[in-house]
């Protein structure tokens, strides 16, 4: 529907196109004057603990650096060939993948169940959203170490499974190559699920009752009013939970030092992992430099990807 | 939200209630397990019956723990404090000051969010040392103000940008000059995002383990999960007694949640919402 008042009347030419509401320039003028050297104290660290050294990381990645002598000298793609040539490389990047990937599904699905089950009538919700959260808080080394402890051969999950009868599934778990990935997944998920749970119900309290109401009445039951009234209202915090479980799973250290270290084997190494042990255990600082580089190149794409994805759901 | 309480939501409650015992079994555990006698065979979830607090004591002192307990509570809340100031200060012009150089700074700060600590670990590492920073508290504090930069300043200036300009023209009226006003009007309106700053910093700074075991580790400064990372590793599988020092580590965190939680909560889910 036009305006009544945009069609009778020609623009006039000399007004320029766009002025800011009345008032808001003027009172600018009064002088509220944020100083600009006030950024100077946070941009100073900021450049020194993160911009320079990330510029010069990614520079030293073409390098032979070792980090001892102050010289150095080109040396092209060398250090990625040998990242990309790397059997214990390559496969930190498959798991690091495998595990973000999997744990940003399920943290997300149990953090969104958590936050329905937690919204609702239930009258210990209180209660019930404090225990859920209460891992976040926790020391994630230790929470590894709880979970190392209950995955154990003689640990609790074992224990509980002879206990029930299915004593022929127990299993060492972080022992076993194949399971010990996602025996950290299961940590991860049990330490985070409570982060996704609250921002999740953030998002469910600002949908408002009476568009909730207005389904019900048009006769929506439980399920299509989640998926088509609540899941889309909840966009925005899915678009930050799967960001946040993306990049927290992707830079993976803590846990799996204190659960496996990254073995057995190679099973459950990840990039941090590598980086870490290849500078510091190998003083192989090229090498460590350059591995760093793609992890940083992996987090962009995805973070892009996961953008644009979102992007599109918006509009 | 007004309907009523059926039984389907007596079932939802129950398997919530059941759901939230699972949850609580680690934690549950790392406490019984810390009080059993050193030498136990008992298994996972047999209760300690009689409980002992022997664990502690050895713990307390083998692990050296409360240096570095002294350590970490004076790394966070020094390094919590720098990060409230330096990132609130700059987050008056970012949000105050709409056009020119204050939009590409703003940029240029939170796509630090992006880069992982990784990337700069190696030559921030040979800067520290050419420092003569290692091992001391100074390098891990500087790191962290650093690093939690983007993320503090995004806060604060979202925060900012919603805030009315009038308590800062009264000042300005009353004759304040910039540094008055803003220590005086304008830190003060920020008190709900301040608090949410806080919890996020004082939080991960105080589990952090990464770059206090790399700048830290080895030297007589250590903070409580480097402490507790040699001595898990030096008391291998003597779970009574590492379970004990584990609880040491994490009850001051806990006691601060469960004294804070309904705020933490909060600040959690509305600083992540922005």
């Amino acid at each position: 529907m036009a305006l009544p008042h945009a069609t009778t009347t020609p623009p006039d030419v000399r007004e320029p196109a766009f002025q800011p509401p009345r008032g808001t320039r003027a009172r600018h003028k009064v002088g509220v004057r944020a100083p600009w050297w006030f950024v100077v104290p946070a941009i100073s660290i900021y450049l020194f603990v993160v911009v320079v050294p990330s510029a010069r990381g990614a520079l030293f990645s073409f390098t032979d650096w070792n980090g001892l002598r102050p010289d150095w000298s080109f040396v092209g793609l060398d250090n990625y060939a040998s990242v990309f040539s790397d059997r214990t490389a390559r496969d930190a990047l498959v798991n690091t993948l495998v595990l973000a990937a999997v744990a940003m599904v399920v943290q997300n699905v149990v953090g969104l169940l958590l936050a329905l089950g937690v919204n609702s009538m239930v009258k210990s919700r209180y209660v019930l959203r404090v225990i859920f959260f209460a891992p976040v808080v926790l020391t994630p080394l230790v929470a590894g170490y709880v979970w190392s402890f209950l995955l154990s051969p003689n640990g609790a999950i074992n224990e509980a499974l002879h206990a029930v009868g299915l004593g022929g599934l127990a299993h060492d778990w972080l022992g076993d190559p194949d399971t010990a990935l996602y025996a950290i997944v299961l940590e991860i998920v049990w330490q985070f699920a409570g982060y996704s749970m609250v921002i999740y119900l953030a998002g469910l309290q600002a949908i408002p009752a009476e568009v909730l109401e207005a389904a019900t009445i048009d006769g929506a039951g439980p399920w299509s009013k989640f998926r088509r009234v609540v899941l889309p209202l909840l966009n925005g915090a899915v678009v930050i939970n799967v960001m946040l479980c993306l990049i927290g799973g992707l830079k993976q250290f803590d846990q799996v030092m204190a659960m496996t270290g990254g073995g057995p084997g190679t099973a459950t190494e990840t990039i941090s992992t590598a980086i870490y042990k290849s500078a510091f255990s190998l003083g192989d600082f090229p090498f460590s430099i350059a591995l760093a580089v793609v992890m940083t190149v992996v987090i962009a794409v995805l973070a892009a990807v996961q953008f644009r994805l979102t992007q599109r759901k918006v509009s | 939200m007004h309907a009523r309480y059926t039984w389907r939501t007596l079932l939802r409650e129950a398997s919530l209630i059941l759901l939230a015992l699972v949850f609580l079994v680690p934690l549950v555990g790392l406490l019984n397990v810390s009080l059993k006698p050193q030498d136990s065979q008992t298994g996972a979830l047999a209760f300690a019956f009689p409980p002992t607090f022997d664990n502690y004591g050895a713990a307390w002192n083998q692990a050296a723990l409360g240096a570095a307990l002294a350590n970490s509570f004076l790394i966070t809340i020094v390094s919590v404090v720098l990060i409230i100031a330096l990132a609130a200060m700059a987050a008056y012009p970012l949000a105050r000051v709409t056009r020119g150089w204050s939009r590409y700074t703003f940029f240029f700060v939170i796509g630090g969010l992006l880069i992982p600590g990784q990337l700069a670990l190696l030559p921030l590492y040979a800067t520290m040392r050419d420092l003569d920073l290692l091992g001391s508290l100074w390098s891990v504090i500087l790191i962290n103000v650093g690093q939690q930069m983007p993320f503090s300043v995004f806060l604060y200036t979202m925060f900012l940008r919603e805030l009315p300009l009038d308590y800062e023209e009264a000042a300005l009226l009353d004759g304040c000059g910039p540094l008055r006003s803003f220590v005086t009007v304008v830190f003060p309106l920020l008190r709900p995002v301040t608090g949410t700053v806080v919890i996020l910093n004082a939080v991960g700074i105080w589990n952090e383990f990464f770059t206090p075991l790399l700048y830290l580790g080895g030297s007589d400064n250590t903070t409580a999960p480097v402490a507790i990372y040699g001595f898990v590793s030096q008391y291998v599988s003597q779970w009574p007694l590492i379970f004990a020092g584990l609880v040491i580590s994490v009850i001051p965190i806990l006691v601060v949640y469960f004294a804070l939680q309904k705020h933490i909560i909060k600040g959690f889910a509305g600083g992540l919402k922005g």
